[in-house]
Order: structure tokens, then sequence, then C-alpha cells
């Protein structure tokens, strides 16, 4: 691999004004996929600025009853937080769903956030892709896409988020906070990541040396009746075919409010709004899962490797929402 | 005395295993030569044509690079019909990721950071590298496997299925799948006065010395090999890799410097070999009584345009079950691609998964239980030579297998059980494997001065327990206790010994060592004098030719499939294995249960995927390419029958480092159609094959 340096960060601001007077600094957190972008040659940074013991590692509950968690919380501690498996369960899943218990020690919450697609493609440097080399083309979209997107994909890129974790966070309304080359911002966990449209290359709204410092759950009691179910080619250590993140509110056999989010299907997480909708206010049964379903894959544009997932995403919300409305009250 | 003594049919541990469990046992790549070399490998990026330009002056220019091995400027090798190993010798390039250079630096990460610099220009010529019946690329292959012809033809299958009262015509898709042992491939090589040194990871250290020397235009005997421990192979190992004549081209122009190279996961998926993807028809006939009156069972599988390799899935057929009328072909579609190898039972591997998922269809469509239909068309002599059997004992293991599952009380009615959200089913499957020995190893037994015994053999330890067992094989036939042996294996300072593979190591070796024990014997008697030593040949198998030899087993498999996701676990899995005597149940048992953990990963899944626009298999690596985890294999439960067959060789032993994986994919497939009602022809057994779309 191309030489580098190494720098440990001992304040935001400077990790942040260093980075960002460098087009070729990248901040390190865990390593888990940057290291190994490196090592593959898809990503080759002059200077690596580590953040891991920067950041807070704290998750702190906040006055209006919501929960922030420090950027460098790692994954496996985040899971284990009793007040994130009490109140935000579908968080917890999500995150001991994730890879294996190895790269979960290490693996950060804002480097979760930001890790790339596994698309083949992207991760291979001698075959075209426009994410790593813009312009030069999308190898996937004539190739191998099973685990490639079904929704909000363009002709430029059909790759996936990898993130399980961002899957839950999205459904959970959480918000990014980051401090960046023009101060602090706060961001909705929904609005960070973009679809790939012309500019694949960009994974999220964030600038150059924009740095997330932490990521706030809102009070949500609803939170406490949710889950996540991840269906995927093995039984662990493997990347979503499809998940399902969902929390619900349910009044009798009414549901009276719902959170859903997909994984595996788009270029970000998949925030299934037109479910949702479909939902509120309707009965808690088979035939109204099935139809809030529907509601949200209709757009779905499948590849010749992936018609299973529009199925295979409707009968697992169908599945996780009977398990979820059938629970003893919360 | 077994048992006193500690020898054959003793639970002994691996001797080597506090040196493995507290990482002081040395592998290939972890000896530290003095002052090494590192070498990263350069891949052609074309699936065929020439390489017309490499630019290496960026490379060569940056500090700690010695230089940059190309076509160009390697040392010309002897002339070789083996293509594959006729490295850096012209400009073509035969299939993508082929060998076109290597970058030599002081660093790993200096030798990898140069070869990004290197600029190479190619001139593209098409290639073909997509899988299928086409008379474009198929032929009948001749020669690569002298032992087995292409095509075996008794009786006239077409008409028998004509007049058959019951018929079965399916065809079954295997994909190319990798050997993937957890140690990558890795040698260093030292040229030093005229000798070549190589410590390498491989299953047969004699063999890489015969394969390297003349290519290298040196005598055997100033090529030295060094393997004492190896971390899996299954197959990949088999015979020296491309890799292996690179390092030593480089170690040539680097003389008394020790070149190092390991080859990435990414690197074996292209460099070490495979299995060959088949597409596997298969037709049976039977009468009204369920007995098979004819087989047809024709494979066509990847080969590559530079290299053949026929693993011949189809003669799993040959000598299974009865049928008066058999039609076994086997094909080969030549491809721009990689060449494939022998990986864990070869030929069986593939060939039983399908014609063991066709029983299992065919016992339906008679409407007999499908231990039942094997048992009707179990054959008393071996049906395509006529030969009897040396032993076989496949209808003992069903029907222990049988009893032991619970088979008796299980209701044949596919996809009527349901526990939760779980469709639950259960399956069975024969498993066999050819009982090889290879001829020509030789052992030294030597007294040493504390009364102990030297036993020097050149064998392999690829993690199986071959040191172990070979040491248990030599105390019994020196009648002596295993602790008064030393055996030493794994390089060619020691006696030649044939190399680790066809399940056919301790048989082999095996032989050797009990005949020059014997024969130390009768040179030095029961107290020979310090010193006294014998070494010998083992003599042919008297009875080859006289019987067929094979080792069976029965698979037993429970599947769950749930029914919103498809999502399949196979918790639980037996094997009832009948394979000669078996030397250490402790490593037999360890062999069973990989070999059957390996078939759960065939089963399902394991899947390399060829990009045919590009002609190299995109999956390649581990997160791609996926195996079984911890978390896929439920209980799995081995054990075997007392076997005596006193015509295999001297030990009474059978292989069993194969065994255990053939058949294991279609008892999971089976259960899989027993839960669900789905029939799967097409391996693995994803989940998207058993959504169920309301």
């Amino acid at each position: 691999m191309k030489p580098f340096d190494y720098q440990r960060a001992t304040d935001t601001d400077t990790a942040v004004a260093t980075v960002s007077r460098n087009p070729n600094a990248r901040y390190l957190g865990g390593g888990t996929n940057l290291v190994d972008h490196m090592k593959l040659g898809v990503s080759s940074p002059e200077l690596l600025v580590d953040v891991s013991r920067l950041s807070s590692d704290t998750v702190e509950t906040l006055p209006d009853g919501g929960v922030r968690v420090g950027a460098a919380v790692r994954n496996s501690d985040l899971a284990a937080e009793p007040i994130i498996r009490q109140r935000y369960p579908v968080l917890a899943h999500a995150l001991l769903a994730g890879a294996s218990g190895q790269l979960r020690n290490l693996a950060t919450t804002g480097g979760n956030l930001l890790q790339r697609t596994r698309c083949v493609y992207f991760q291979d440097v001698t075959t075209p892709c426009n994410k790593r080399e813009p312009g030069t083309g999308c190898s996937a979209l004539d190739g191998y896409t099973r685990y490639h997107a079904v929704l909000g994909s363009s002709e430029h890129c059909v790759a996936t988020h990898p993130s399980d974790m961002a899957v839950a966070l999205t459904a959970l309304d959480a918000v990014v906070h980051t401090q960046g080359p023009s101060g602090p911002r706060s961001i909705p966990v929904a609005d960070l990541h973009r679809l790939p449209g012309d500019e694949p290359d960009r994974d999220t709204v964030l600038e150059h040396g924009e740095l997330i410092t932490a990521v706030d759950l809102p009070a949500l009691p609803m939170a406490a009746r949710s889950n996540y179910r991840k269906v995927r080619d093995r039984a662990s250590y493997a990347f979503a075919l499809v998940s399902v993140a969902a929390a619900v509110d349910i009044a009798g056999d009414t549901i009276r409010d719902v959170r859903i989010a997909f994984g595996g299907l788009a270029h970000k997480p998949w925030r299934a709004t037109l479910a949702e909708n479909a939902l509120r206010g309707a009965p808690a049964t088979e035939a109204t899962f099935r139809t809030a379903a529907d509601a949200e894959l209709a757009e779905a544009r499948p590849l010749s490797d992936n018609e299973f997932k529009i199925p295979m995403a409707r009968n697992t919300l169908t599945s996780v929402l009977r398990d979820l409305t059938q629970q003893e009250g919360s | 005395m077994t048992g006193v003594l500690n020898t054959v049919g003793a639970p002994l541990e691996r001797l080597e295993g506090p040196a493995k469990v507290t990482g002081t046992a040395t592998y290939a790549f972890e000896h530290r030569p003095d002052d090494p070399v590192y070498l990263h490998p350069l891949q052609a990026t074309i699936a065929r044509g020439r390489v017309t330009n490499i630019d290496t002056a960026a490379a060569e220019s940056l500090e700690g690079v010695h230089t940059v091995l190309t076509h160009t400027n390697a040392e010309r090798l002897a002339s070789t019909p083996d293509s594959e190993l006729a490295v850096l010798q012209s400009d073509e390039v035969g299939f993508r990721g082929q060998l076109i250079g290597a970058v030599l630096a002081d660093t790993p990460e200096t030798a990898h950071h140069a070869a990004s610099l290197i600029g190479i220009t190619y001139e593209r010529h098409p290639h073909d590298a997509a899988f299928r019946d086409d008379s474009d690329v198929v032929y009948t292959h001749d020669g690569s496997n002298p032992m087995m012809s292409a095509d075996l033809v008794h009786g006239d299958v077409d008409t028998a299925l004509a007049a058959a009262t019951f018929t079965l015509d399916a065809t079954y898709t295997t994909p190319a799948e990798y050997n993937n042992p957890m140690e990558p491939h890795a040698t260093i090589a030292c040229w030093q006065d005229g000798e070549l040194t190589l410590h390498d990871s491989n299953q047969g250290s004699h063999v890489v010395r015969a394969v390297v020397a003349p290519l290298l235009g040196v005598e055997p005997e100033r090529v030295h090999v060094i393997s004492p421990h190896v971390g899996g192979g299954f197959g990949a190992k088999g015979m020296p890799h491309s890799h292996v004549i690179l390092v030593a081209l480089a170690a040539k122009a680097l003389p008394g410097r020790s070149v190092k190279c390991a080859l990435t996961r990414q690197h074996m998926f292209s460099l070490v070999g495979y299995r060959p993807p088949t597409v596997q028809r298969i037709r049976l006939g039977a009468d009204s009584e369920g007995r098979l009156t004819a087989t047809g069972h024709d494979s066509l599988e990847q080969t590559a345009r530079i290299k053949e390799f026929a693993d011949q899935s189809a003669n799993a057929s040959r000598n299974m079950y009865v049928s008066p009328n058999r039609h076994i072909t086997n094909r080969l579609a030549a491809l721009d691609v990689p060449p494939g190898t022998w990986m864990r039972g070869p030929g069986e591997t593939g060939g039983m998964y399908a014609l063991e998922t066709a029983m299992d269809e065919m016992a339906q469509v008679c409407g007999v239980d499908p231990i039942e239909f094997r048992l009707r068309n179990e054959p008393e002599s071996d049906p395509s030579s006529g030969l009897p059997f040396s032993s076989r004992n496949l209808v003992a293991c069903l029907r222990e297998g049988a009893e032991k599952f619970g088979w008796r009380h299980r209701d044949p009615t596919p996809g009527v059980r349901r526990e939760g959200d779980w469709l639950i089913g259960t399956g069975v499957a024969a498993s066999t494997f050819p009982t090889l020995s290879f001829p020509g190893s030789m052992a030294t037994i030597r007294c040493c001065s504390d009364g102990r015994y030297r036993v020097d053999i050149g064998a392999s330890d690829l993690g199986t327990g071959a040191r172990t067992a070979l040491s248990q094989i030599a105390a019994e036939a020196l009648e002596v206790s295993v602790e008064a042996v030393d055996l030493h294996l794994g390089s060619t300072t020691q006696p030649f010994a044939s190399l680790a593979g066809g399940s056919a190591g301790t048989a082999s070796w095996g032989s050797a060592i009990v005949h020059v024990a014997r024969t130390f014997r009768e040179e030095h008697g029961s107290t020979p004098e310090p010193g006294a030593e014998t070494t010998a040949t083992a003599p042919p198998n008297p009875a080859a030719g006289e019987y067929s030899m094979h080792a069976y087993g029965a698979q037993f498999a429970e599947v769950r499939v749930h029914a919103d996701t498809g999502e399949i676990r196979v918790p639980r899995l037996l094997g009832v294995f009948a394979a000669g005597r078996i030397i250490n149940p402790r490593t037999a048992h360890s062999q069973f249960l990989g070999g059957m953990t390996m078939g759960v990963s065939m089963a399902l899944h394991e899947h390399s995927v060829t990009d045919e626009r590009f002609g190299h298999v995109v999956n390649q690596d581990f997160a791609g390419y996926h195996i079984a985890s911890n978390a896929d294999i439920g209980s799995i439960e081995a054990t075997w029958l007392d076997e005596y067959d006193p015509h295999v060789n001297p030990m009474g032993s059978k292989g069993i480092g194969e065994v255990g994986i053939v058949g294991t994919a279609a008892a999971v497939g089976n259960a899989a159609h027993h839960a669900t009602g789905i029939r799967v022809r097409e391996l693995p057994l994803t989940p998207d094959k058993f959504l169920i779309s309301p």
C-alpha cells in the first residue's frame, strides 16, 4: 500500500482543521473498513488522523429523555448498553447482526455510519466503478447484483449501503452531530446518506473534513417495542440480502404509530414512509402488512440477480410486524 | 497389544497439538531467514491476449525495490507442456489473474506499493469465460486422467428407459468451489551455491521437488523442500502452482537472498485451482419393484483452455448401484479461465450431489422410502468392473444411521411439518470414495542410542493428524509403544513419499512404514544395536486389481426452512461411515466432522461468481465467497462401523479425508425438499430459492 502519515488527534478543532485542508487526509476510527480499502488500493490517503480516542465514548441520557451516543462508542459496547437494550431493542439487535464479534469490538458508531458499499466491483480496482472512479462506468449494472439495490438506484450506481446500525438509526429518527470546516451542524440520519444519482462517489452529505461527533436518539417510547430482522445468506457474518428495522405503537388491534426502515435495498438505509402511512390507523392484520409492504415496494426495480429481494422484503416486513403486534403489551 | 502400547486404534492426541496451539509450530511463511526480500506478484487484468509493455521505471526507482521480474528479464525455464507453470516465459495471457511479473523489495508494503506504480499495456484478444453446453467449447477429453476413460457404456439406456415403469430425467448444477485452506499458500525460496531451498506450504514436498527441479534445469537432489506444518490444502496444494515457480525464479535472480511470498485470499481465487462448475443430467429408469434398469449420468465441467483438468463427476455413477444399462459420460467446456484442480473428494463430491439427489427424487417417483430404494439397488459386485468388493458396508451404514437418526417414524410427505415459522424436514444420502494407494513411498527406520526408533518419511501432515497416525502405525509394526517412536516428515531430506491426496496418504505411507518395520526386525531383530537402520520401498498391494475398493457412508440431515424468508438451517447432521480399520479415532472423527462441515458449506453457501465480461471470480474474498460460519453448524455426529478389510493394505485402513464431504449436500437438499416440497437442483441452497410468495 501507499505510504501514509499517521497522527493521533488531540482535539476536535485541530483534527477538523487538519483533515479539511488536506484533500488526501482521512479520519481513522476503528479502521475496520478504511484499512481494508487501503490494502485493496480502493483508498490511498496521505494522512490518517486517528479520532478513535478523541470523540466521546460514552452513552448519556439527555434532558428531553433522548440518548446521546458518542461517535467513538464501539459497536459492541453500544449493543450491550442497558438503556439501549431496554428502550431501543431495534438498535441493539441491529448492532449484533452486523459483522463479527471481533469487528464490533473495534468498529465505532461514527465509522459504522460511514462504511462504504461492499459492491464487489467497488472493491476491485481492476474493474470500472463510478463510485470509486467517477465516469468509468458501473460494472455492477450488467454484472453480479445479488446484493445490489432495488430502490432509488441510478444508471450510474446500483450499490447498497452495508450498515445494519444505520437502518435502525434511520427508523428511530436519530440525528447526527458533526463538526466541520464551516462549524457544527445536526443532520437527521435519514438525510445523512445520499441516493447515488449522478454523483455515486458521494455516499453522504458530509463535506470533506466534517467529523461525526455524536448521534442522538430521540425519546421514542414506542421504540421499546421494536425489532431488527436481517435475512442473509448464512446464519452469521454476512451482509443483508434484506433487513427490516421496525417499531410499533399499538392500541387494541389498531396501529397507532409505526417506524420502518429497510436495509439491503438501496444506496442508503431506506425509510419506508409509504408503508408507515399505509399502516397508521389501520388494523394490525396480515393483509394490512402486505398492503403496506407493497405500497413501499411498488417502485422497486430489480436487477438480473436480485428479483427475489422484493418478495423477500415483503415477507420479512410482514413477519416482523406480525411478531411485534402479537407481542404482549409493551 | 492395542491400547496397552497406545498404537493403532488408540485415540491419541495430535503429537504437534501443543506446538500448534501455543503458536510455536512453524508454517512456511513463518520461517525467518536473514535479510529476506519480499515478492508481490503482478497479475494480468485481461482474460486473453498479450502483454505489449510493462513500464517498471517508477516502481524500480522506489527506495527498497530490488527489481521487477517480467517475461522480458526472467530466466528461461525448461520447455513444459504445463502452461500453468511456464511462468514469465512469454507475453501471452491465457486467463485473467495469470502471473505476469513480480516486484521484489525489502518490505511487503514497498513491494505492494511498487506494484501499484507499474503500467501494463495489453493487446486484448476476444475471450470466452461463459460456462455452457455449446459445441464451440465442449469436447471429450482423453489422457488427463489415464486411469479413467471419459465414457462408460453398458447395455442400452435409451431402450431401457423407454421400457421402464418409472423414470426420472433431471439436471443438476454445481458452481465452482474454492478449496480455501485456512493457511494461504506461501513459499520462501533461496538459491545458494547451485542449490534451491523452498520453505513451502504443500501436500507433498517430494512432488514439489519433482516438478520444480526439471523446470529449473537442476538435479532433483539440489532442490530441498521443507514443509513441516501445513494449514490445510484440500487439494489446492496437491501440485505446485505458478507462484512457486515465480518465487523460485525470483530467488534465482537474487542469489543468496531468501525471497518470501504469501498469497492473499484474493490471489487464491485465480492462482491455486478450484473445483470446476458442473451441469449434470441424470436419467434413471426402474421397474415396478423399484429396481434400477437404467442409469444415465452426463456431466459437463469447465476446464481451462491453457491446461486441462477433468473432475469426472459422472464417474460416481459407475459403480454405486445396480443397473443393467448404464451410460456415463464426462465432457469438458474449455474456456479462458484459470485451471481447476482437485478439491476435497474430487469427482465424487459433485457427482454424488447429483446422483444422490436423483436417487431421492426417484425413490419418490417409485413410491419407495429412500433408504429402502437404495437397499433394493445394492450391487453384489462392482457393476462397472465385475470385480468383487474388498468390503462394502453401505447397507449397514444406512441401517445403523436410520436407527440412530430415528428414520423409522418419518412421514415421507413433503412440506407438512412446522414449528413456529420454521418448516422441518429430514433427508438421507449415500457417500463413497475410492480406497487408493499410491506406489513408491519409502521410509527409513533407525534405532537410536536411547533405544527409541526414528522413522523418516517425506510425507505431509496437512493438519489431518498424519504425523500421529503414522507414529501409531510404526509403533504397532515395530511392536513398541508410540512413545518409543520419533517420526519425522514434511521434507525432502526424508525418503520419497507420495503426495497427501486421494485420501491415500495414510495407506501409501503406512504401507511403507509397515514394510520397513518388518524388514528392520528381520534384519536387526527385536533388540537392535543403536545405529541399526533399514530403508525400503512399499511393495505393491497384491490385491490391487483383484478387488474394487471403496469407503462408504450414509449421511442424514435435518433441515429447517423459514416459511417467510426462505432462510435455511441444518440443526442436525449424522454420518455413519464404513472405512476399514480406524487408525486413530480422535483424528478420524475430526476428519469426518470436517468433511461434513465442508459439505454443509457446499450445500448452503459456497458459490463463486465468474463475471464473464472480465473472466474472473468477482466475489474473491470471504465477505463475498461464503463458507459456513459457526452459527451455520448445529449438531454433527460422525460415527463408524467396525469394518475388517484384509485386502486394502497391511493396516486394513481406508482413506477418510474425503468420504465425509461426499453426499452431505444431497442429504441437506433432500431434507430441504422434505421440509418445503421445493426441489432445488442448483447449488448452493440459498434463501431466495425457498421463498414462497403468498
